[in-house]
């Protein structure tokens, strides 16, 4: 009898260990050719819930009227718009992102509305410029669909998904407190050991996220053990942000082949250089507009990655596009020259323009 | 009555078990030694005599050393806080030094020289090890199967840790000491090096790895198959075949056609066992070295299977790219 009882605890616990971690349903897609393990894996007990998408203000005003210019004082970006459509955007923006105690007074002084006393209107002047940009020059990345203010602030005034650089060990030359930027459970890296510091230098600098070697024999090319991990990070977070498994994008016989990989790797590309583009030219400018409780523990503002968007679905919002509700935010600017691939030539200038404004 | 297998043995209680005679001038081992019910259970009943010597003691030092050199460090990257070392410790490690140092003999000690010194302690104890399992087996008058098979193991730890990074000139080549850095370790390992499945001596070690398995389950399987008949007195059956041994040898003509004898399933097992970490070692060599890139270098050479393409072009060369 104990043995018989031993014996079917002993096969209990074979079948609990064969399961592996990972319980619950899976639904498991085909996305690449046959036999290459290009499968999309779905834990169906931890998909997103869908996003809720708040109701519209009031139905957008048409075009034409008194231009915003004409009927306020102060208004430097959206001034060509009508008095009608601006009104309505500031409608929408106090849904998409000022907290509902605040409203309007958020960003604007209840006595003078003009004011940039408030940090908040320029930032949220600078991050109209950075949602247009967005919508007009980085369509590589987010396609017809576009972004709003919503697609990140979700109704919270900062979003929720924001990173900024991480304080350093206190001595870089002792071993105390220094796990020499991994080692650490870290939901930035998929609680893997893999360092997280990628961020400062993948999505808000140049860094080279490419480590295999384009060569089969030895050449020139040099990449650390280090930076590989560091680009795994990377990979990770975006693996988090999105809810996917790598093979939605890679192919695991070869990561770095393009002609093994799917689309999808494409956009990402393009996607990891928006985000380079919204910190480099439209964030971080913003470090002496911010005070120091919106700026990280070395000074820098938050910043945006692939979470900040997309919050755990590889399409932000499940897809839903709100840009019919802000026209303006994909309106190529008048000013500037069409361009044929993104470009982040105009930042400078606008960077002058809040360094004026302040 | 049932056959008595390691459930129901009969364990003898007498005068301890002193092995055969010593060459003169070999140490005394002296009566240290005990009966354990419970280990009775698992193998012998008897515990001891232990040879410890020089070189064991030695090489404990140092195994020791290296221990504490790691964890001290893993506890110190915490601030020295045991609950934080407790519920971190599969994240924490001790670091190889950074591909600024290259191949730097002596980094300071926070940047590098703790993770050499510990790897040099390891590496000390282990060829300690080594040469006691050579002396204890000539002093029993032994083959060196035992030692051998352990220096094919010391191989690979070495090549990984030391001779590589050395070929590479940088000790950041070099594998962590922790449990999920070692793993985050070799997955980044193999993406550096466009896919380690496509190193051939990878394929050849997994081989030996996976055929060390099944071995082992065919080999203990037949011989607890037979024990009803005492085929486990293996040695006797070499020499003086009983119905165990030819049952087992007939067992596995019927099956597969062809059987290992008594003798020779255990150099199988051995091949198969040492040939495991040699080949691993040879692959680790070449990568970098030899190889950069294992998927491409099996493109090259036929060797890696040509599916379709997806049509997907590298965005960084299309025209106008940005940064």
């Amino acid at each position: 009898m104990t043995r018989t009882m031993i014996k079917v605890a002993a096969a209990t616990i074979g079948l609990i260990l064969l399961a592996g971690c990972e319980l619950g349903p899976k639904d498991t897609a085909q996305v690449g050719y046959r036999g290459t393990g290009m499968n999309l894996i779905v834990d169906k007990d931890n998909v997103p819930p869908p996003a809720t998408i708040p109701p519209i203000a009031y139905p957008l005003p048409p075009e034409g009227g008194d231009s915003a210019a004409s009927a306020y004082q102060n208004v430097p970006v959206l001034g060509s718009m009508s008095k009608d459509r601006f009104d309505h955007m500031m409608a929408q923006i106090n849904q998409w992102v000022a907290p509902a105690e605040q409203g309007c007074n958020y960003c604007h002084n209840p006595e003078n509305m003009a004011s940039d006393e408030k940090y908040t209107k320029i930032v949220a002047r600078r991050m109209l410029l950075m949602t247009r940009q967005i919508n007009t020059n980085w369509s590589s990345h987010v396609k017809q669909t576009g972004v709003t203010c919503f697609t990140c602030h979700r109704g919270q005034p900062v979003p929720a998904n924001i990173w900024a650089q991480e304080e350093g060990p206190p001595n870089p030359r002792s071993i105390r407190g220094n796990k020499r930027g991994q080692n650490t459970p870290n939901p930035a890296v998929a609680y893997a050991s893999l360092p997280a510091g990628g961020f400062s230098e993948y999505l808000a600098g140049n860094g080279n996220i490419r480590v295999a070697s384009t060569k089969a024999l030895p050449s020139d090319h040099k990449a650390s053990i280090q930076a590989t991990e560091k680009t795994y990070g990377l990979m990770m977070h975006t693996t988090q942000a999105l809810g996917v498994n790598c093979t939605f994008c890679h192919n695991s016989q070869s990561f770095a082949a393009w002609n093994r990989s799917r689309a999808q790797r494409a956009q990402a590309w393009y996607g990891i250089r928006m985000v380079r583009d919204a910190n480099n030219s439209y964030i971080t400018p913003l470090a002496s507009v911010f005070p120091a409780n919106r700026k990280g523990p070395m000074g820098d503002p938050y910043k945006v990655n692939c979470t900040t968007c997309h919050q755990g679905v590889n399409k932000p919002l499940g897809g839903v596009s709100m840009t019919d509700q802000a026209p303006w935010l994909i309106q190529a600017p008048a000013a500037a020259a069409p361009a044929p691939a993104p470009s982040i030539a105009m930042a400078p200038a606008t960077g002058t323009q809040v360094a004026a404004a302040q | 009555m049932r056959y008595q297998n390691m459930f129901t043995q009969v364990q003898l209680r007498g005068p301890l078990e002193k092995g055969p005679p010593l060459p003169p001038g070999s140490f005394a081992r002296g009566d240290l030694a005990i009966y354990n019910y419970w280990a009775g259970k698992l193998g012998a009943a008897q515990i001891g005599p232990i040879y410890l010597g020089k070189l064991g003691i030695a090489s404990l030092v140092c195994a020791f050393l290296a221990f504490e050199i790691i964890g001290l460090n893993m506890w110190a990257s915490v601030n020295w806080d045991p609950i934080q070392f407790a519920r971190q410790l599969p994240w924490l490690a001790l670091e190889p030094p950074g591909p600024q140092w290259g191949f730097t003999l002596a980094v300071p000690l926070a940047e590098g020289g703790w993770w050499q010194m510990a790897g040099f302690f390891m590496t000390a104890a282990l060829l300690l090890w080594l040469v006691r399992t050579f002396r204890r087996a000539s002093a029993l008058g032994l083959g060196n199967h035992v030692p051998w098979a352990f220096a094919a193991g010391i191989s690979l730890i070495l090549t990984l840790g030391f001779i590589r990074p050395m070929l590479m000139g940088s000790w950041s080549e070099a594998v962590p000491f922790g449990i999920f850095p070692h793993l985050d370790w070799t997955a980044a390992f193999s993406i550096r090096y466009g896919n380690l499945f496509y190193n051939p001596f990878h394929c050849l070690s997994i081989v030996f790895l996976y055929g060390s398995t099944l071995l082992f389950a065919m080999h203990g399987a037949t011989i607890l198959a037979v024990g009803r008949y005492g085929g486990e007195r293996e040695i006797e059956q070499i020499t003086d075949r009983g119905t165990a041994s030819e049952r087992a040898a007939l067992f596995w003509r019927w099956t597969m056609g062809f059987n290992a004898t008594m003798e020779s399933i255990h150099r199988w097992a051995w091949w198969f066992a040492v040939l495991c970490p040699l080949t691993g070692a040879i692959g680790i060599l070449l990568t970098g070295t030899v190889v950069d890139n294992w998927y491409l270098w099996a493109v090259e050479h036929g060797y890696a299977p040509g599916y379709p393409s997806t049509g997907v072009i590298d965005p960084a060369t299309l025209p106008g790219a940005p940064q």
